[in-house]
């Protein structure tokens, strides 16, 4: 009666062992966005490239669209440019975020190394870039037809990326 | 003894400077209380950036920013499990330096308690199994023959 009770107890050890040593090998910079299926947060801003024209919400509902959160100031975010350019030319409708930019800087970065964006919604502050939980550029997100995001992607995105992830995503919620 | 001392006031200069290269705002409050919940909510929350680092340590601009927000709902009225789900909403459980006690953090907190009950447990089981043992180690013919090499050794 106590031998096999007092076997559980390597068992037991073991077992605790395996489960906090396959942690140790998680990538922590890895995780899912806190708005994964949840809506899009509400926002009211101007475009970058008219301070004249409001901008909220609505203007992600409707169909699939991918948000990208981008900065001039951020290198990653002109390394995956040919990548965005590449996912509008496939007739994906892009939305950019122009994330702790000025309109000058902003504008010379589209300029510059293309612009895939029907729409610019300029965040100075970051205060959109904050309610989605930005912490750093570039970061996208897919937002489905009612607004509700469905997939997000941290960093860079990759030419495998948009092969192996992102592509597939789109068509998953078309 | 003046060397140590000269060393020290150098440390404490060196840290002061990089607390203040670092960035990390100084923010003023009329109210005590107030000001102890700024400092207890920026040091109980991860910035989501440096992975191990506390939101009033570091000086990554969305810790800044977290800390304004902080300053801002505190501002505002708001109480800390309101600023806490704020935070939360928006960047995750991950912030969380102690985890939030919910269905599925019931593990996490129950572990170590289960593991300490097990423990006592397994302690309790031995003491009385070692008891039962040297009781009953005996058997009556073990007993007689134990007697009779006794007597054997003291007549000899």
């Amino acid at each position: 009666m106590r031998r096999p009770l007092l076997l559980l107890l390597p068992v037991g050890f073991l077992g605790i062992a395996f489960l906090l040593y396959q942690g140790l090998g998680l990538d922590p910079s890895h995780r899912d966005s806190a708005l994964m299926a949840r809506e899009f947060p509400t926002f009211e801003a101007t475009t970058l490239r008219d301070e004249e024209h409001q901008v909220d919400q609505t203007l992600l509902t409707g169909e699939v669209t991918l948000v990208n959160v981008w900065g001039e100031w951020c290198p990653a975010c002109k390394q995956e440019m040919p990548q965005l350019l590449e996912l509008a030319d496939n007739g994906i409708r892009m939305v950019g975020i122009n994330y702790r930019d000025t309109r000058e800087k902003g504008l010379e970065f589209l300029h510059e190394f293309g612009d895939p964006f029907e729409v610019n919604i300029f965040d100075p502050e970051g205060s959109l870039g904050f309610d989605l939980g930005v912490y750093g550029a570039p970061e996208t997100f897919l937002v489905d037809a009612d607004g509700v995001i469905r997939y997000h992607h941290k960093g860079y995105v990759s030419p495998e990326d948009v092969r192996e992830r992102i592509l597939p995503e789109v068509e998953k919620w078309r | 003894m003046a060397l140590i001392r000269t060393l020290s006031v150098a440390f404490m200069l060196m840290f002061t400077a990089a607390a203040i290269a670092g960035g990390i705002e100084v923010r003023e409050f009329d109210d005590p209380v107030m000001e102890k919940r700024y400092r207890d909510l920026t040091a109980s929350m991860r910035c989501p950036l440096c992975e191990n680092q506390a939101i009033d340590d570091s000086d990554a601009p969305i810790s800044a920013d977290m800390r304004e927000r902080v300053y801002l709902l505190l501002q505002d009225g708001q109480s800390d499990i309101e600023i806490i789900d704020h935070m939360v909403q928006r960047f995750g459980d991950y912030i969380l330096y102690n985890p939030r006690l919910e269905n599925r953090t019931y593990l996490l907190w129950g572990l170590p308690i289960g593991l300490v009950v097990i423990g006592f447990a397994v302690v309790v089981l031995m003491i009385r199994a070692r008891r039962n043992a040297s009781a009953k180690a005996l058997s009556a013919e073990e007993r007689a023959r134990l007697d009779a090499l006794i007597n054997r050794e003291r007549s000899s």
